[in-house]
């Protein structure tokens, strides 16, 4: 038994699939991990240094073209709409979906890094990471206030926007752990 | 749309464990290069389960409009994962509820549990809508059969509208989250008819048909319900006695 269990010691050891270290590539700078570093967590640990208020946005949108796609006050025109024009005792889920069926980002993001995140990295269609930090705080700061999630005079860094409470609260679904070989909701066998 | 390839490239858990991936790793946000450079968060037990990082497709190195020079393929889940023009993965202890993220959010956890994996699918691609058959007599049904669950272990055809179903022979051994061949021969006496099919995985999962989906969310069928996710409903083709095919649920 003891020889046994040292030959299938040994082919472990031997086997190229094993805790092989292939010693390519090389452990990026910091520098270089922040350039790159554009994905926002809810936290907004990677947001960069800037500030914007609702009113300045209110002058971008009209400059950078976003009333053209999306209407003069984020309704009304070809573009997701990013303004309710519903009433705020509805329930968000209703009076957050826009005529076209699709969510108003602006008022049903779990976070308000969402909407930074979304602007910096989607926007204008065509021009898409053209917008420098302080105008992106801005223009989220707009969007918030037109949906009445934040005061006109509030001015948005990346301290303030990840504390800022946005209206959907808890009410939306997290996903399950994924594990291999289970159906992708139990119980549902479909 | 559905489509199917040979990808070739590095398992994405070969590349993890290279880095020195940590216990805390719980999601991994995957990001193109493109003009939005989209982004999705994905648990990190997939990527270190099937994920590649695909170099190779069908043979060749994988052309610009499928994401050269890399992509990032995650076997069985929507289509929208498979990161195309690979820039970057960041591996993180929480979801990120980016860009691609806040496209999936849904109300209820249950919907939202639907948005990775793919359930399981099947639709005849011959005959089908816009195909003619030129009289009665014998024809073999065929189509196509997948899962995001894992292989395709069985598929039955109906040639009566779903009243009777019958084993469908399995063209080549089924590979996991591949398209996979079947057909069935048939007798069509020339009378209208309606032809269906339906799979089950190596997991046991049955495709539904759209009545057993309203069932199971407990919502009223009407020809307007859309099933929740990706739509792997039982797809219905009609045939006229004229010999030709049409949408069944139209």
């Amino acid at each position: 038994m003891g020889s046994l269990r040292l030959a299938a010691t040994l082919l472990l050891l031997g086997s190229p699939a094993l805790a092989q270290s292939y010693g390519v590539g090389r452990t990026p700078s910091q520098d270089e991990i922040r350039a790159l570093d554009i994905s926002i967590s809810p936290t907004g640990e990677e947001l960069p240094m800037g500030r914007g208020t609702a009113k300045e946005g209110a002058t971008l949108f009209q400059q950078k073209g976003c009333a053209g796609c999306h209407g003069k006050a984020g309704a009304g025109a070809m573009a997701p709409e990013l303004q309710s024009n519903k009433g705020q005792d509805l329930p968000v889920w209703e009076r957050g979906r826009g005529k076209s069926g699709w969510m108003i980002l602006p008022l049903t993001a779990p976070y308000a890094t969402i909407v930074w995140d979304y602007i910096n990295r989607g926007m204008p269609l065509g021009k898409e990471g053209s917008l420098k930090p302080d105008e992106v705080y801005a223009l989220t700061a707009y969007l918030l206030f037109v949906n009445k999630v934040i005061p006109e005079d509030q001015v948005l860094d990346k301290e303030s926007l990840p504390k800022i409470k946005m209206p959907i609260g808890d009410d939306y679904g997290r996903l399950p752990d994924w594990k291999h070989g289970t159906p992708r909701l139990q119980g549902y066998n479909h | 749309m559905t489509s199917c390839a040979e990808w070739t490239g590095v398992l994405l858990s070969t590349l993890l464990k290279e880095c020195g991936l940590k216990s805390s790793a719980k999601w991994f946000v995957a990001e193109g290069a493109e003009e939005v450079k989209g982004a999705s968060s994905m648990p990190i037990a997939k990527a270190m389960d099937d994920c590649i990082i695909a170099y190779g497709m069908n043979g060749e190195a994988v052309r610009p409009q499928n994401g050269y020079p890399l992509r990032l393929m995650v076997p069985g889940f929507e289509g929208i994962f498979h990161t195309k023009w690979l820039r970057r993965i960041k591996i993180v202890d929480r979801y990120y509820m980016n860009y691609n993220d806040y496209g999936h959010l849904e109300k209820s956890e249950k919907e939202a549990a639907l948005a990775f994996q793919i359930g399981p699918k099947s639709v005849i691609t011959k005959p089908s809508g816009g195909q003619q058959l030129p009289g009665k007599g014998f024809y073999e049904i065929s189509g196509l059969a997948w899962s995001g669950g894992g292989a395709i272990k069985s598929v039955e055809v109906s040639t009566d509208g779903g009243k009777k179903w019958n084993r469908a022979e399995i063209k080549a051994t089924p590979q996991r989250m591949a398209h996979t061949r079947f057909g069935y021969g048939w007798n069509w006496d020339g009378n209208e008819t309606e032809i269906l099919s339906r799979c089950t995985d190596e997991i046991g999962q049955v495709q539904p048909t759209r009545e057993q989906v309203a069932k199971y969310w407990n919502v009223p069928f009407d020809r307007s319900y859309r099933v929740p996710g990706l739509d792997n409903s039982v797809m219905p083709w009609k045939i006229a006695r004229d010999g030709s095919v049409t949408n069944g649920l139209a």
